[in-house]
């Protein structure tokens, strides 16, 4: 075998919609898999929250864009031998196509390591993926590829109604969706236009099942299929938008294996080498099907399959891209049997994606054939019952799983609308429409799921009413047959308590009843066993640390960890506001943990992330981190600690209940984690400790309100107490706004009172992220945010070290740390925000957790926050550092936001106090400009080439932007702008060129130059804080990114990225590695 | 769940697992082996090679798409292994009582209580499954109400009471192939007959050397193969001769005991879809479909004959073959059904030596 010595991998960015954090699962392996063999890796990914981009991971790692531009920079200045592409989802893909293309692979003799580039090609390209498929016998279905409108509409004409359009070389599904008739077939080719020169019109197979297979080829043509997938949804809803089971539940064995064949011919023939996906549509009434397309690198799929099989997906398309063969590959699971051979499960696994939709104002809320999902979970049980019901309260939206959650009442014209026009809440639906009495084939009718699903669903539903019927006993009337029986079918102990007890009182009752139905349960003897993951089935003994709990069993599979051990809880569910910066938070508190000599126990159950992995952890409970199920696992463990601080919002939740039932919590007491938490206790804490904070109040009344407010006066800011990445938060700048708000606000959070708070412009909001050792700071790590405050801290973009901060203001945010780590008795991790206004210090918030910002900071100041945080929760003594040195680092790192509202049909595209982003980058440069440029460029923004479009805002961000547009000018640009602005602008000595607003329907008017791409950056400032403006300005965001065109809503960073391209060109962009800014 | 009756499944090691009665309510004696197949129950109940056993399904629900009508094929069934369930009882972890499948006739449950064969659902199947391969397959029994005596399926000749008692003919190909019924899945059967073939269907203990055939098949089927002398005596005449012959799973433990190679009993034997095996001194692998108790020990093969396939887990002989003459055989199913088919390349291979044989 030819090895290679140096081999760079191309990351996938920051996490986005239809792109998230599987990749940086599957890339981690493949560096761990090319680690093994001596080789040298080189890393480009700018998300620097990720685990791939630590330390000893990647031999140099570059948090540079995955763009052509600067791989080819990389390549230059590296010379590595070869290249892998697959690893880094769509984007990386996209980049290697390109670079192909080019010849620079060529150019500098760098071999593609795996599945050749041509074969991607082959997939990709819609037109001469059907040929080659023609060319073995196998069916796609009935398409035509266009690259005009006029063929569009032709090729609809011929195919017939319904259609699915399809853009070529585009992640998630993007630009896709069905057309009914030829009106909507235009308006949907125009738009997938805008992301790819060419489209796909094809037969719709609306109501066909969806059904997935993970094929492994090696280079001598051995070939299987690592594991099936079977989609709830049938097609018509993206697969990532789907609820998915593997394996297939309704697929007879013919079935199975004629699709099984059909993969492995056509990934034969497509001659790829390495991991691929197969999606096929079956006909439900025959054996007919239809392969609807290849992925020819590893995807979220593969992430799924891997975790849902324990089969190392990724680690084992590395190797065989350096030319093993699969029999000489060890299965690593079990470490005796080989690689060549395909798991056998004895389990079901169902994964459910999570929507944020409601995050967003004007989005579409109906799901289909492109993605909208933020996250997923993946549930494992002995039964479909048990682990649907598992995976729904995984989701963390607040369900309790399929039944016995709050009542509604729904009328059956919604109840049938929501059946057969797909969204986030159709699973509850089908409750409602059993609570209706709809028959299975009603439901089937309107949803076209799968009888067998529903029949499942049925017995939840049917087993839910037998507990709530004719129990005048409650609890001691509970038969054991009964309650194990509905716990087999996933019923959690609060599911059991509300059905048998009814919804308690309005404070903490269904808490309190689930621990009556939790002593009950444990008194008669009804406990989940723990069964491990193997990957066949018991056939061989196994030594793998990869558990789940059932109740169909009646042995453990394995005994408690005997020498001492701590567990950590995991982030859970990624959404907006928690993803991969919490995985890399858990995964380096767990490397910690061992290093310090403790066995280490994971629970989380999010299959797109490391810490999940089999070989992170010494045990990983693929679980729900819920408190029953964390008990579960205690109870059985008996850990000599549990660590909640380092997964995010989900297990600091559990502090409190869990401190109750006598967890071995470590850290800062769960009582003070309330005081922080409950926004009452903690405003009241700051005002004994003298620390200013913004004005607040609890509101009680509209009245108690309204006197506040003439006291503070509007803007004023409203959320909920125990809020994560602003939830319900927003800004109201009058009465109007401020009554339409408390209606929906109260509607989110009935158990905690709405607090409402001055809102302070023109204020600079500074982060510090620090780690505190018995209410000592031992550690900490100070940031700024570009834009004022009122961009959630998630969205804002920040520099780290500080570059507009006052020494002597750092010196008094430190006092008032130090204040609040003493008060609090802090041990362990702690984020505080603060307002900086006139010299004048307020908070706003603390943490008592680990932060979003933690990888950032400790990756850029060289300081592990975690790693210090975990030896301090392990009650290590430890020493404290040379924070201080804060300004001297010679180089500055810029975390930006990512935004995916291209995704979002219709959302509002502007930043906000409630976080819209779903990812970050964070990169380096000497100079805060470069760094700025390089992060801004990382998530998708281009340098204009000719034209930005400035309109302005309210009057402050008018004269905030007067000399950007100045510099635009004197570099060049054609500075265009809306009626006022460029009043504004003329009246300050500023040529501008005027465009009309969208309703003045006149020319030039805006909408109609973007849509013609005549301008290369749109800079709108909204003109008031409040949500639901879906005016002129929000048509020109709303077309700037429905048109890809670059778009920024905040005169601040509008400002200083127009500073950092006026001044930069990408020439001058730096080509160095973190460790070069590391030895400087 | 209304209606439910408890019934006891009993290993010979004393372990006594309580759990719900489904199929024929009734009693029944076996040995009892696990499967680690995610598909296919139609099929592998109706494998004669699962005759006598208790077959322990570890994939843990099943049910789900409910068991298809009889249709005919030649004079065969269509999508049956052969004619009627074989297994003795099943043990699963979950039954899916409500099925769905655009071909299901009838649930799996009322399909069993036709055959009069109990199953048994509500068990702990993985645990059961670690006991098995630990201990190796092992007596048992399905008690329901009536107890009845444990008893060792491998002390009689299952292939006597599975094969069929008549010759028979299929197809009117070109080629003239004697295929020795031991109680052979009829997915066998269909793989000739798509294959140019007349076949000839004779019972295990028939004298094929008296008649005239272009190649020679040796089915599989249940049980210990030191069983069928008569197939190996008649076996060995033909093994002096030059005409084709190949042989699937109890036919590859045949041609090894005609050859003058042993056959031992396997701990828990190999029931599942994803046996990966490897094509000796080459780098091709391919995943098979297996069911068998028995092995060939590959220590005792004559000087003649060669590993032809090894088992990737735990390196067992997956297949044989001759040095020298058109003779081969598998251990393995490649005619599947259920299972993958990657290895049904070896049918072509047969006739393409039995065409090479006829035109020398």
């Amino acid at each position: 075998m030819n090895k290679p010595n140096k081999v760079l991998i191309l990351g996938s960015g920051a996490l986005k919609i239809g792109e998230a954090g599987e990749f940086d699962y599957s890339g981690s392996q493949a560096l761990k898999a090319l680690k093994e063999e001596g080789i040298r890796t080189i890393l480009i990914n700018p998300n620097i929250a990720t685990v791939q981009t630590s330390d000893n991971i990647a031999d140099d790692v570059y948090f540079l864009p995955v763009t052509p531009f600067f791989v080819e920079e990389v390549i230059k200045k590296e010379q590595p031998d070869g290249i892998l592409v697959a690893f880094g989802g769509q984007t990386a893909l996209n980049c290697a196509v390109a670079l192909y293309r080019g010849g620079v692979f060529e150019k500098y003799g760098v071999k593609v390591l795996g599945t050749p580039v041509q074969s991607i090609i082959d997939t990709e390209d819609r037109d001469i993926f059907k040929d080659k498929l023609d060319q073995i016998g196998v069916f796609t279905a009935r398409s035509v590829a266009v690259t005009t409108m006029e063929d569009a509409l032709a090729a609809g004409e011929k195919i017939g109604f319904p259609i699915i359009v399809r853009a070529a070389f585009a992640l998630g599904g993007l630009g896709s969706g069905f057309a009914n008739n030829m009106d909507e077939l235009r308006t949907l080719a125009q738009k997938s236009f805008t992301t790819s020169d060419q489209i796909l019109v094809e037969e719709s197979l609306k109501g066909w099942k969806e059904v997935e297979y993970e094929v492994v080829r090696d280079q001598y043509d051995n070939c299987i299929t690592v594991c099936n997938m079977e989609n709830f949804d049938p097609i018509g809803i993206h697969t990532g938008e789907s609820i998915v089971v593997a394996p297939s539940q309704t697929l007879s064995n013919r079935e199975y294996h004629k699709l099984r064949s059909i993969g492995i011919k056509t990934i034969r023939h497509l001659g790829i080498v390495g991991e691929c996906n197969i999606q096929y549509a079956l006909d439900p009434v025959s054996e007919d099907y239809r392969v609807i397309e290849v992925n020819a690198r590893l995807s979220r799929s593969s992430a799924l399959a891997s975790k849902a099989t324990g089969y190392p997906l990724a680690f084992v398309a590395a190797k065989l891209s350096l030319g093993y063969s699969l029999s000489e590959l060890k299965n690593s699971v079990t470490q005796t049997t080989s690689a060549f051979f395909e798991p056998a499960l004895d389990y079901v696994v169902v994964k459910l994606p999570r929507w944020d939709l409601g995050k967003f104002e004007g989005v579409n809320r109906q799901i289909g054939s492109a993605m909208k999902s933020v996250g997923e979970v993946m549930a494992i049980g002995k039964s479909f019952e048990e682990a649907i019901q598992k995976g729904l309260r995984m989701l963390d939206t607040g369900k309790r799983g399929f039944v016995a959650n709050k009542p509604e009442t729904v009328d059956t014209t919604t109840i049938d609308q929501l059946l057969s026009e797909p969204n986030e809440e159709r699973i509850f639906a089908i409750n409602l429409a059993f609570e209706a009495g709809y028959t299975l084939d009603q439901v089937h009718e309107l949803t076209k799921i799968d009888h067998w699903f529903l029949q499942r669903l049925s017995t939840i539903f049917r087993l839910g009413n037998q507990l709530a019927e004719g129990r005048a006993n409650g609890l001691d009337g509970l038969e054991t047959s009964l309650l194990r029986e509905v716990k087999k079918a996933g019923f959690s102990d609060q599911q059991i308590a509300v059905k048998l007890l009814g919804e308690g009182d309005a404070m903490h009752g269904t808490k309190a009843d689930e621990l009556l139905v939790r002593a009950r349960r444990k008194a008669l003897g009804v406990l989940p066993v723990i069964k491990q993951i193997d990957t066949l089935a018991a056939e061989f003994p196994a030594k793998t640390n990869y558990l789940y709990s059932t109740y169909h069993g009646t042995e453990n599979d394995l005994e408690p960890e005997t020498d001492k051990s701590v567990v950590v809880l995991g982030s859970g569910v990624y959404r907006i506001g928690s993803s991969v910066e919490f995985d890399w938070c858990g995964v380096n508190a767990v490397q910690t943990a061992a290093e310090e000599g403790y066995k280490t126990i994971i629970i989380n159950y999010n299959p797109e992330t490391v810490s999940t992995d089999y070989d992170v952890s010494d045990r990983l409970y693929f679980e729900e981190l819920s408190f029953e199920r964390v008990m579960d696992i205690l109870d059985f463990e008996q850990p000599e600690g549990v660590i909640l601080s380092t997964g995010g919002q989900i297990p600091n939740n559990l502090a409190t209940r869990l401190a109750e039932a006598k967890a071995p919590i470590l850290g800062t007491a769960p009582a003070r984690i309330d005081e922080a938490e409950n926004r009452h206790k903690f405003s009241s804490i700051m005002d004994e400790l003298g620390i200013a904070q913004p004005r607040w109040k609890e509101l009680t009344s509209l009245e108690a309100m309204n006197e506040f407010v003439r006291e503070v006066g509007f803007p004023v800011l409203i959320r909920p107490s125990y809020v994560l990445s602003g939830a319900a938060m927003n800004v109201v700048s009058n009465n109007f706004e401020l009554e339409a708000f408390l209606q929906t606000a109260v509607e989110v959070s009935s158990e905690y009172p709405v607090v409402v708070s001055e809102f302070i412009q023109e204020a600079k909001e500074i982060e510090l992220d620090a780690v505190a050792d018995h209410g000592e700071i031992v550690s900490y790590a100070i940031s700024e945010h570009v834009e004022f405050a009122g961009v959630h801290s998630g969205d804002a973009t920040m520099y780290y070290p500080p570059q507009r901060v006052y020494v002597g203001t750092i010196r008094k945010l430190k006092i008032i740390a130090e204040k609040i780590a003493k008060r609090y008795e802090i041990s362990g991790p702690l984020n505080i925000q603060f307002l900086e206004k006139n010299g004048e210090i307020r908070v706003i918030e603390c943490n008592i957790r680990a932060s979003r910002s933690y990888p950032f900071v400790s990756k850029v100041s060289g300081n592990n926050l975690i790693k210090k945080a975990t030896q301090v929760l392990l009650g290590k003594k430890v020493e404290r550092d040379e924070s201080e040195r804060v300004y001297d680092l010679p180089f500055v790192g810029v975390k930006a936001p990512q935004f995916s509202f291209t995704r979002l049909p219709g959302a509002d595209p502007v930043l906000r106090v409630d976080m819209v982003s779903t990812g970050e980058v964070g990169c380096l440069g000497d100079t805060a400009e470069e760094a700025l440029l390089k992060s801004m460029l990382s998530v998708g923004y281009k340098i204009p080439q000719k034209s930005v479009l400035i309109s302005g805002g309210p009057i402050i961000s008018k004269v905030a932007l007067l000399a950007p547009a100045a510099l635009l000018i004197k570099k060049g640009y054609t500075v265009y702008a809306t009626q006022g602005t460029h009043r504004f602008f003329a009246e300050n000595g500023i040529p501008s060129s005027l465009l009309f607003w969208p309703d003045e329907l006149q020319e030039p008017n805006v909408l109609t130059y973007l849509k013609e791409k005549k301008i290369d950056l749109v800079i709108n400032i909204p003109k008031n804080l409040s949500k639901g403006e879906l005016d002129n300005d929000y048509k020109i965001r709303r077309t700037a990114v429905d048109f890809g065109v670059g778009l920024l809503t905040n005169a601040r960073l509008a400002k200083a990225f127009i500073q950092a391209f006026c001044s930069l060109e990408m020439k001058d962009l730096k080509i160095k590695s973190w460790n070069e800014y590391k030895a400087m | 769940m209304e209606n439910t009756k408890q019934v006891k499944l009993i290993l010979e090691d004393g372990t006594e697992i309580e759990g719900t009665s489904f199929g024929a309510f009734t009693s029944v004696a076996g040995e009892v082996v696990f499967s680690t197949a995610m598909t296919g129950y139609p099929e592998n109940l109706t494998d004669p090679s699962f005759a006598g056993q208790i077959l322990v399904l570890t994939y843990p629900m099943v049910g789900n798409y409910g068991v298809p009508g009889e249709e005919l094929y030649e004079s065969i069934s269509k999508i049956f292994e052969s004619d009627k369930i074989h297994i003795a009882g099943l043990v699963v972890n979950y039954y899916s009582e409500e099925h769905s499948h655009w071909n299901a006739a009838k649930s799996l449950g009322d399909w069993l209580a036709e055959y009069n064969i109990p199953g048994i659902f509500g068990v702990d199947t993985r645990m059961l499954t670690k006991k098995l391969r630990e201990k190796g397959a092992m007596l048992g029994k399905i008690v329901a109400g009536e107890d009845i005596e444990l008893h060792d399926p491998n002390q009689d000749n299952l292939v006597a009471q599975v094969s069929q008692p008549e010759v028979q003919h299929y197809g009117s190909g070109q080629h003239k192939i004697v295929l020795v019924d031991c109680g052979t899945k009829t997915n066998i059967i269909r793989c000739f007959l798509e294959r140019d073939v007349e076949l000839i269907r004779v019972p295990w203990d028939y004298d094929f050397t008296k008649i005239d055939y272009d190649g020679l098949f040796l089915s599989n089927g249940p049980g210990d193969p030191k069983m069928c002398e008569a197939t190996i005596g008649h076996l060995q005449t033909a093994l002096q001769q030059d005409k084709p012959i190949f042989g699937i799973c109890l036919g590859n433990q045949l041609m090894s005991l005609a050859a003058g190679a042993d056959t031992f009993k396997l701990k828990y034997g190999h029931r599942s879809h994803n046996q990966p095996v490897l094509l000796t001194g080459t780098k091709r692998s391919f995943i098979t479909s297996q069911n068998h108790g028995f092995a060939v020990d590959t220590a005792t093969l004559p000087a003649e004959w060669t590993m032809l396939f090894e088992n990737l887990n735990d390196g067992t002989c997956e297949g044989i073959k001759h040095k020298t003459k058109p003779f081969f055989s598998t251990q393995f199913h490649p005619e599947a059904a259920g299972g993958p088919e990657d290895t049904e390349y070896l049918f072509d291979d047969f006739l393409t030596a039995v065409a090479d044989y006829k035109n020398r």
